[in-house]
């Protein structure tokens, strides 16, 4: 059963058509990386999937209950209640963090379990640490943002989105902005996060991280999904498209 | 001039300071959350408040102060019949042409702040008033704290504009004793009493702004 069920989705940006007819099927628990080069809508899907963009048409279904649906060619979204359970259910990281600048890493990490999900402070900062802790980052609770690497920003970030308890977590590009020497440690990370039977929805552009930890990859070119299939379907991929993406990519990473 | 003279002076100067201290005072009181309440209406994306707003700061910092000051003061008389205390007018008027220029600031404070700032509290299920007053709002007074000290001492030099409407301020009781005394130390003395208001108002800015410095 699909946790994420997206259909016929479209997105555009006045007259450009950023998303075209996308549909796709998330299954609970699965891991999938979306790959594509820089423009091809990757983010904008993600941005629809977590409400940050309203679509121009499809229907988007996440854990059972419908955001978005369209009928006589009209989005049509639902009732606030529904929209905000749906919110809780969904986490997304960003490539720039989007940490809280004035707050400590505990409190960038607590404040929503507190004031949205409703914890008390006690049980909020319990789980915050636990996160950290496994995150390696137990000695960073009072640091603020502008103290920390990039890396370990990227980490409080993914520790902030996991202690609402998500069932599906997007990220975008999570890597992006890091020195390579710094990718490691954060693709480590999510790569441990794969034991919480989380379902993970990748946008990146580490080839191998892709290949390695997704159960499917989507190629992604000017908004529309060219390949849906497992590592070894799409890095086999005969589609002259597909392979000139990859094969962009097996040049500039030697 | 007798030290008695002096000394006479000194309180006489000390107490016409107060009424600049409460005109300042009223002014940001009412002036502050006014300017916020209009830089939140200003950004609205409906033109049936954007645009009024738009009217108003047009007004209010297209025309003289001076002018407001008095329309405000003599405006009620001519229209209703009725007349507010002096000083009531010239708070008005100050606190309906500082919100203008506080609007600006806070408006410029806020555009500044990263999208992605509101992005990530919307995903975490802020609400709206939650988004702007837990993330937006504390990093933007940290932002506008400088252009605020720039214009909080403005502030305090404009209040000599309320004497045109007879508020017995500084820049009033200094002239008055001037001419009575037939010295010129009531004008330097008004001035020296400014200026150590604004080293106050400088000096308070500058320790808000270090106790901000905890982050950037
Ligand atoms: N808010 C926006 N307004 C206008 N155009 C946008 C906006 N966001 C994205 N776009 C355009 O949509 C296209 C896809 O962008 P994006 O989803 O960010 O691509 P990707 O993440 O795959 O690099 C690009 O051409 C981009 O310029
Ligand atoms: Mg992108």
């Amino acid at each position: 059963m699909s946790i994420v069920s997206i259909r016929n989705v479209e997105k555009r940006f006045g007259k450009l058509e950023v998303l075209k007819d996308i549909s796709l099927e998330v299954a609970d628990g699965e891991i999938i990386s979306v790959i594509g080069s820089s423009g091809s809508g990757k983010s904008t899907l993600l941005r629809c999937l977590t409400r940050l963009e309203t679509v121009n048409g499809g229907t988007i279904v996440i854990d059972g209950d419908t955001m978005v649906e369209t009928t006589d060619g009209k989005p049509v979204y639902a009732k606030e209640a529904v929209l905000k359970q749906i919110r809780l259910k969904t986490g997304l990281v960003f490539q720039n963090f989007n940490l809280f600048p004035h707050y400590t890493v505990l409190r960038n990490i607590t404040e929503a379990p507190i004031h949205v999900a409703g914890q008390s402070r006690e049980e909020a900062t319990a789980e915050a640490r636990r996160l950290l802790k496994k995150l390696g980052l137990e000695d960073k609770e009072d640091a603020y943002p502008c103290q920390l690497s990039g890396g370990q920003s990227q980490r409080v970030s993914i520790a902030r989105a996991l202690a609402l308890k998500p069932k599906i977590l997007f990220f975008d590009e999570p890597t992006s902005a890091l020195d390579p020497e710094l990718t490691g440690e954060v693709l480590r990370v999510i790569r441990s996060l794969t034991d919480l039977h989380m379902t993970m929805v990748i946008v990146t552009h580490e080839m191998a991280f892709a290949r390695e930890i997704s159960d499917r990859i989507i190629f992604m070119d000017q908004g529309v999904i060219v390949e849906d299939g497992t590592p070894e379907e799409v890095f086999g991929s005969e589609n002259p498209r597909t392979r000139e993406f990859l094969g962009n990519y097996n040049q500039s990473s030697i | 001039m007798t030290a008695e003279a002096l000394y006479k002076l000194f309180w006489f100067m000390l107490e016409a300071s107060g009424m600049t201290v409460k005109i300042f005072f009223f002014t940001l009181l009412f002036g502050l959350p006014l300017g916020l309440l209009v830089a939140v209406g200003r950004m609205s994306k409906f033109a049936l408040i954007r645009e009024p707003i738009k009217l108003y700061l047009l007004i209010m910092r297209g025309t003289p102060l001076i002018l407001q000051l008095m329309f405000f003061c003599y405006a009620p008389y001519y229209i209703v019949g009725s007349t507010m205390s002096r000083v009531s007018a010239a708070i008005l008027a100050f606190t309906l042409n500082y919100a203008a220029y506080f609007c600006e600031i806070y408006r410029s404070g806020i555009e500044s702040i990263p999208a992605g700032q509101r992005e990530a509290a919307t995903i975490l299920g802020f609400t709206k008033a939650q988004t702007f007053f837990k993330i937006i709002l504390p990093q933007v007074i940290k932002r506008v704290l400088p252009p605020m000290g720039n214009e909080f001492m403005v502030l305090v030099k404009d209040t000599a504009l309320a004497n045109v409407i007879g508020v017995a301020e500084l820049y009033q009781m200094a002239t008055k004793n001037m001419s009575r005394s037939a010295s010129i130390l009531p004008l330097i003395m008004a001035g020296v009493f400014y200026l150590i208001m604004n080293a106050i108002v400088s000096k308070a800015f500058g320790c808000a702004e270090k106790r901000l410095d905890y982050y950037s």
